[in-house]
């Protein structure tokens, strides 16, 4: 990180009002990098690339991009360009005018060679050669959304933003998408900031994870290690599923603690911040860290009540007396015969650096999901 | 024109609130009437009311037209276009309504588009109810008591009284053509403001945004975006405004005193004064000709201008 970084917030605060959209963010972009600003509808992610953007001004704080302070400089005279939501392209404009708009505005005037040859190019990277003449209402949602990419990539930006730009295509369209948006990133080697609250988009797209709750920056690290370190409950629970479990602090030991679960068991987890001993805790547990098995030493007993067999893998609703529910998910491999049927009983198991407390906070009513330490997939 | 009625455009940008031609109905008679009866029952006091006040009217305006003037006034039978070769003996008319019909939906066009503007993209929302109603509150009094009004204000009693004040002298408003043009504008602003604001309100803002985003400066978003997604609003204000125009006898009567002579006055004139039917009716039906051409022609810039999507201005 020794280079200048691409985007740069210094303590940014956005008010609308009274209302505070985002308070006090830092955070840097290193060069080059793949990144998403994830979060939940309202967290402020939305409103931080419409800074980057020069669509809003921050009430306080300053935005960076290649070191260069933002303030005062108008949209049309950024170094990016954005790919809108649901694209924003011109309807009155066929394909190739749209893509051409940009460059049409520099100042000197490029030439019209020039212009039709970065198009031309601008299609062919988005696989829509030959489609210049066509009318935007002509074109399907995919296509639309390329149109959308290759009228931004044409300018080459500093930096290219992206506010949901997957949100309005099926599913298969979307996988298709990412990794293109993947590739693409790589190929031309700027800055993507992608602003999504789909938690899997911005694990499996992005170099870095930027995770945004009520207006502040709660993590940001690599995909990894975002789910697999949080920092704090929220991300826990909101990358990602996990199970959380209350319990309360029986003993500390470094950084491991003893949580006494509500069923008295006492389980060994890791801890991100200091707790203190009788501090209500949850502990997060991930599906996936759980292990199964008909009769072995589990350290909590149960019966499955569901199962959801999804191939390569099965998920299980498992009934923990005094505890509640937990999911749980094994890999499926074809001849071990490993599949557990509702109302068997079942052991758990999990590995020792598999369990993470937090404190719970205080107050009810925040973003806890301890109401849900099932989700099950549809 | 004549597929308007079969296949209504929903994106059709502000056609939708101005009622349809005459031409729809003829079109939709022939076919719907055997299709389906109900809709043949709804449609039939329209169609009526067409025929009678329309259709009838016309064909005997346009048998009128090749007739001549019985010597006593009015109409008898023959078949001559004399009428027609006549004309330039009313170019003046032709003349003043052909500049002062243009020239007002322009001078409309000018006042209107601004406040359009700033209705639907820069007043705060819980005002622009309130502004809207103030634009059609006039449209309650009669168009005569406004224009009245407007005698005495550009009359001698009034502005140049004013001015006289101040010392500028012998300033004669009343019964000039700019006289004609301010009423004209002031008559029929709402008129050319509706069509704009609905097109402009309609006016997806991330639009801006992208053009901003893409390196247009504000003038350059509004030329190549606000003000080109606003033509179908703009072409049907003007063309409503301007086929309004070409009938208009009222305001050159008052504010003209009939120094500034439109076709409307010309047939008044001809009809009631000196009882010459059949060239009146050729002047009419000149002019329900001209009417029909501009509204062609504007129909087919305003397709041109606003992209694929087929516009419809009435």
């Amino acid at each position: 990180m020794t280079a200048v970084p691409d985007i740069e917030f210094r303590a940014v605060t956005k008010r609308y009002g009274t209302v505070t959209a985002v308070s006090g963010i830092d955070f840097a972009v290193p060069p080059s990098a793949f990144v998403a600003l994830l979060g939940p509808s309202g967290c402020g992610k939305t409103t931080c690339l419409r800074m980057i953007g020069g669509f809003e001004q921050p009430s306080e704080g300053q935005v960076l991009i290649r070191g260069r302070d933002m303030a005062g400089t108008p949209p049309y005279r950024r170094p990016v360009n954005m790919v809108f939501q649901q694209y924003a392209l011109f309807p009155h404009l066929d394909v190739e005018e749209n893509i051409s708009y940009g460059l049409r505005q520099a100042r000197p005037r490029l030439t019209s060679r020039e212009i039709a040859s970065r198009v031309g190019g601008a299609l062919e990277t988005v696989q829509l050669a030959g489609y210049g003449r066509r009318k935007i209402h002509e074109l399907s949602g995919g296509q639309q959304q390329r149109v959308a990419l290759a009228r931004a990539l044409v300018n080459k930006p500093a930096v290219l933003l992206l506010d949901e730009p997957l949100a309005a295509l099926d599913k298969k369209l979307r996988t298709d998408m990412q990794i293109e948006l993947q590739n693409l990133q790589r190929e031309i080697g700027i800055t993507f900031v992608l602003v999504t609250h789909d938690q899997e988009e911005a694990l499996s797209m992005s170099d870095f994870v930027c995770v945004m709750n009520g207006g502040r920056v709660v993590q940001l690290g690599q995909p990894s290690e975002i789910y697999d370190e949080p920092a704090d409950l929220f991300v826990a629970a909101f990358v990602g599923k996990t199970n959380l479990l209350s319990g309360k602090v029986a003993g500390l030991s470094g950084d491991r603690v003893d949580v006494a679960l509500a069923d008295g068991t006492v389980i060994a987890a890791r801890k991100r911040v200091p707790l203190g001993r009788d501090e209500a805790v949850s502990v997060s547990l991930r599906p996936e860290s759980l292990s199964l098995s008909a009769t072995g030493e589990g350290r909590l007993k149960g019966i499955v009540r569901n199962r959801i067999f999804l191939g390569s893998t099965a998920e299980y609703a498992i009934e923990v007396q005094g505890i509640g529910s937990l999911l749980a998910k094994a890999d499926h491999v074809i001849g071990q015969g490993n599949l557990f049927k509702p109302g068997e009983p079942v052991a758990i198991g999990f590995a020792a650096g598999a369990p993470l407390a937090f404190p719970r906070p205080k107050n009810n009513g925040t973003n806890q999901r301890e109401d849900q330490h099932v989700e099950i997939l549809s | 024109m004549s597929e308007t009625g079969h296949n209504p455009d929903p994106d059709n940008s502000t056609g939708g609130e101005i009622p349809a031609g005459p031409e729809p109905a003829f079109s939709m008679r022939g076919n719907l009437l055997h299709r389906n009866l109900l809709t043949a029952l709804l449609l039939a006091p329209a169609t009526m009311w067409l025929v009678v006040f329309l259709v009838l009217p016309f064909v005997a305006i346009a048998i009128f037209s090749v007739g001549e003037r019985a010597p006593e006034g009015g109409y008898q039978a023959a078949l001559t276009f004399a009428q027609y070769a006549n004309l330039p003996a009313r170019a003046t008319a032709f003349w003043n309504t052909m500049v002062l019909a243009p020239a007002g939906a322009l001078a409309c066009l000018l006042v209107a588009y601004p406040v359009a503007y700033y209705l639907a993209l820069r007043a705060p929302q819980r005002w622009r109810l309130i502004l809207l109603a103030l634009i059609v509150i006039p449209f309650w009094t009669s168009l005569l008591m406004r224009t009245y009004a407007w005698m005495y204000i550009l009359g001698g009693r009034g502005i140049p009284a004013l001015l006289a004040y101040v010392g500028i002298e012998d300033l004669r408003l009343i019964n000039t053509p700019g006289a004609v043009l301010l009423g004209i504008v002031y008559g029929y602003l709402p008129l050319m403001i509706l069509p704009i604001y609905v097109s402009l309100e309609r006016l997806d803002r991330r639009l801006l945004e992208a053009s901003a985003d893409l390196g247009a400066t504000p003038l350059s978003t509004f030329i190549g975006v606000t003000l080109r997604l606003s033509l179908p609003g703009v072409m049907t204000g003007f063309s409503l405004v301007m086929i309004l125009l070409l009938g208009e006898y009222l305001i050159p009567t008052l504010l003209g005193g009939g120094k500034v002579f439109f076709i409307g006055n010309a047939l008044v004139d001809l009809f009631l004064q000196s009882r010459n039917w059949p060239f009146g009716s050729a002047i009419a039906i000149t002019l329900v000709l001209v009417s029909v051409v501009v509204l062609i022609v504007a129909n087919r810039i305003s397709t041109r201008l606003s992209g694929a999507r087929r516009v419809d201005l009435i």
